[in-house]
């Protein structure tokens, strides 16, 4: 087990890379604390493979070191890493039984076989498939060939790191949950230092301490579901985490107001004035559930139309034109839902300023 | 109401079982026709039953042919897939040498089957021959014309060069095929490079090693042009390939019923082989899959 740092990393797949959108990862300082699980949460194409092929010596990084504890292994070969990974879509060795297949990094090691033999059979009860370890893996359903991957990744309890790359993609939906009930126990019970890449903000919140959200090659933010949330540092983070996503509305600054067309909307104000001196385009952001929802005017209120209203069960979403723009907002079920128009509020302590995408942050 | 048929369809395979009449069941079932009849002339024929049968199984001859070509053919195996796939393996996997080495290796496979004997003759000739003159002038005395090893020698050679690349470029379709998560996961689990071939690449590639093994075993067991023109079935009879001898007892004893029933025996045992060798590579490593 160790503790990873990523020292002034960088990675391009161009040979001779220019401008800072030629980067697939853009320039890195992290540390992943030892023993802690962690989930590296992004859309399609925003670096998180090309991160965990770099921990785990796949690719070697354009630029800057990574240290295992405080060891430097970033010409090291994946062998010598001694990393687990477990990759998208299944990796079975089709000619071998289920058993071998689980055997097979340990006994690549050269450890005894009777030590093999246990672990192979701790690791079959966990993924529920000692009844088929004497089976070829050749003819098994998706399923059950990544969770011999799976398996294939915990099978080794001594590596410094596991690493999942979505690994529940090709999972029914009611076995994806028992896995990650069984990964998480994995993490309680030895303290690995896992990182589980994923699309699927559902699955980050419930298997990681911490969140990691990437964009485009950055790390935007790391912090609990919960910071995430309320103060989330990017836009992208304020638009992928929650649903739905975040409302944004370009806004210019006058005083303590943001104005949004010919509507003013009262800030915070110190945040309004750290605003004003903020570089770029200002954006006002606020979390559906915050925006308070009024069926008459009321004090601050701003008038906008009711386009749709979606009932969800447990709450409803209205979707909402405010000067022409698509707001969001989340109300109990039990709320009674206004007409055709209604007046929203904007509870200043819930309002955020996002300046080129980046919160506008209050002291402290 | 009456049920009302729709056959239409028969219309649309019609054409496909025309050409296949014209192009395999008619052809065959005149061989079957002159493999149990004596012909003399047109309106002149007796029907013999197995007798031709029974001349060409008992046929010292053809025993030798065919022991000579089950060598011939298991040789070319031997060597071929594994060459085939050593070479596959050493190819680059991206850039400009691909495309040199993918052309340099198609070369062998364009030229004219007669030409390559030609082209043999010539390489291998002791006096004035690339190959020969220099085995020669080490001392060891080479000709293909006047020792059977040297002719044997010569035509493994000659297959090998010729054929070997079909194996390869198989094999390395096969392993282009083999996607980059296999490789990571092997890394992964601390393969060693042995390990990486036995238990990915060599199982990813049955499916193209299947039809390669297929492939050479039927062209190299039906082989005629090469060693016709090289060899011409000597020294003595030592390259005698059942094809040649083939020809011999039909163009050149005009004996039609014994030929046809030839013909008859050498295209079963071709299939028969040919569905052994596909069964055995279907199962190989296969076990148990509930």
């Amino acid at each position: 087990m160790a503790k990873i740092t990523l020292d002034n990393l960088a990675h391009s797949y161009l040979p001779n890379p220019g401008a800072e959108d030629d980067y697939a990862l853009k320039q890195l300082d992290h540390v992943w604390a030892d023993g802690e699980a962690y989930a590296l949460l992004g859309s399609s194409g925003c670096g998180k493979s090309t991160l965990l092929n770099i921990i785990s010596g796949l690719l070697q990084p354009s630029q800057g070191r990574i240290l295992f504890n405080d060891e430097d292994v970033t010409h090291a070969p994946t062998t010598e890493r001694n990393i687990a990974q477990v990759f998208q879509f299944p990796v079975v060795y089709d000619t071998m039984t289920v058993r071998d297949n689980l055997a097979f990094p340990l006994r690549n090691r050269g450890r005894d076989e009777a030590y093999v033999a246990q672990r192979v059979q701790e690791i079959a009860r966990m993924i529920g498939m000692e009844a088929e370890l004497d089976r070829k893996a050749r003819g098994l359903t998706a399923d059950a060939k990544q969770k011999i991957s799976l398996g294939r990744g915990m099978v080794r309890k001594d590596v410094n790191a596991l690493l999942f790359d979505e690994p529940l993609t090709v999972i029914d939906p009611h076995m994806k949950w028992e896995l990650r009930t069984q990964l998480k126990s994995l993490h309680h019970e030895f303290g690995h230092t896992m990182i589980y890449v994923t699309h699927d903000q559902v699955e980050a919140m419930t298997f990681a301490d911490k969140v990691m959200v990437m964009f485009e090659g950055e790390i935007v933010q790391v912090g609990t579901p919960e910071e995430l949330f309320e103060n989330p540092n990017h836009t992208f983070v304020g638009y992928f985490i929650g649903s739905p996503g975040m409302n944004f509305l370009p806004c210019t600054l006058v005083g303590n107001v943001a104005r949004v067309g010919g509507t003013s909307i009262i800030l915070d104000d110190e945040v309004a004035a750290l605003g004003r001196k903020a570089k770029g385009a200002l954006e006002l952001g606020i979390r559906p559930m915050y925006l308070e929802v009024h069926g008459r005017a009321v004090n601050g209120g701003i008038p906008v139309r009711i386009k749709a209203v979606e009932d969800q069960g447990t709450f409803k979403i209205l979707t909402l034109t405010l000067e022409g723009q698509v707001v969001r907002a989340r109300l109990p079920e039990d709320k009674a839902v206004p007409d055709d128009m209604a007046w929203v509020r904007f509870p200043p302590e819930r309002t955020k300023l996002f300046a080129d995408g980046r919160l506008v942050k209050r002291a402290g | 109401m009456e049920k009302w048929e729709n056959n239409k369809a028969w219309f649309l395979i019609l054409p496909v079982f025309i050409i296949v009449a014209f192009s395999a069941i008619i052809p065959l079932m005149t061989v079957v026709n002159y493999s149990v009849q004596d012909i003399f002339g047109p309106g002149q024929r007796v029907f013999v039953g197995t007798e031709w049968f029974e001349e060409v199984l008992s046929d010292k001859r053809l025993h030798d042919a065919l022991w000579r070509q089950f060598l011939f053919s298991g040789l070319v195996l031997l060597i071929e897939i594994p060459l085939g796939i050593l070479i596959a393996l050493m190819m680059p996997k991206r850039g400009w040498g691909v495309s040199v080495c993918l052309v340099t290796l198609a070369l062998p496979l364009l030229i004219p089957w007669n030409v390559i004997g030609t082209i043999w003759i010539i390489f291998t000739r002791p006096d004035i021959g690339l190959l020969g003159a220099a085995i020669n002038s080490f001392g060891v005395a080479f000709d293909h014309t006047a020792a059977p090893m040297d002719a044997w020698i010569t035509l493994i050679l000659m297959e090998v060069w010729h054929w070997t690349p079909l194996v390869t470029l198989l094999a390395y379709a096969g392993l282009r095929a083999i996607p980059e998560a296999y490789y990571q996961a092997a890394k992964i689990d601390g393969a060693s490079a042995w390990a990486t071939f036995r238990y990915i690449q060599l199982p990813k590639m049955r499916g193209v090693l299947t039809i390669a093994v297929l492939l050479r075993f039927m062209d190299s067991f039906l082989i005629y042009a090469e060693p016709f023109v090289l060899t011409g079935g000597g020294p003595g009879n030592s390259t005698t390939f059942l094809s040649i001898y083939l020809v011999k007892i039909a163009v050149g004893q005009f004996d039609l019923g014994p030929a046809a029933a030839f013909s008859l025996v050498y295209f079963l045992v071709v299939l028969l082989f040919s569905w052994l060798f596909y069964q055995a590579l279907q199962n190989v490593g296969k076990g148990r899959e509930g």
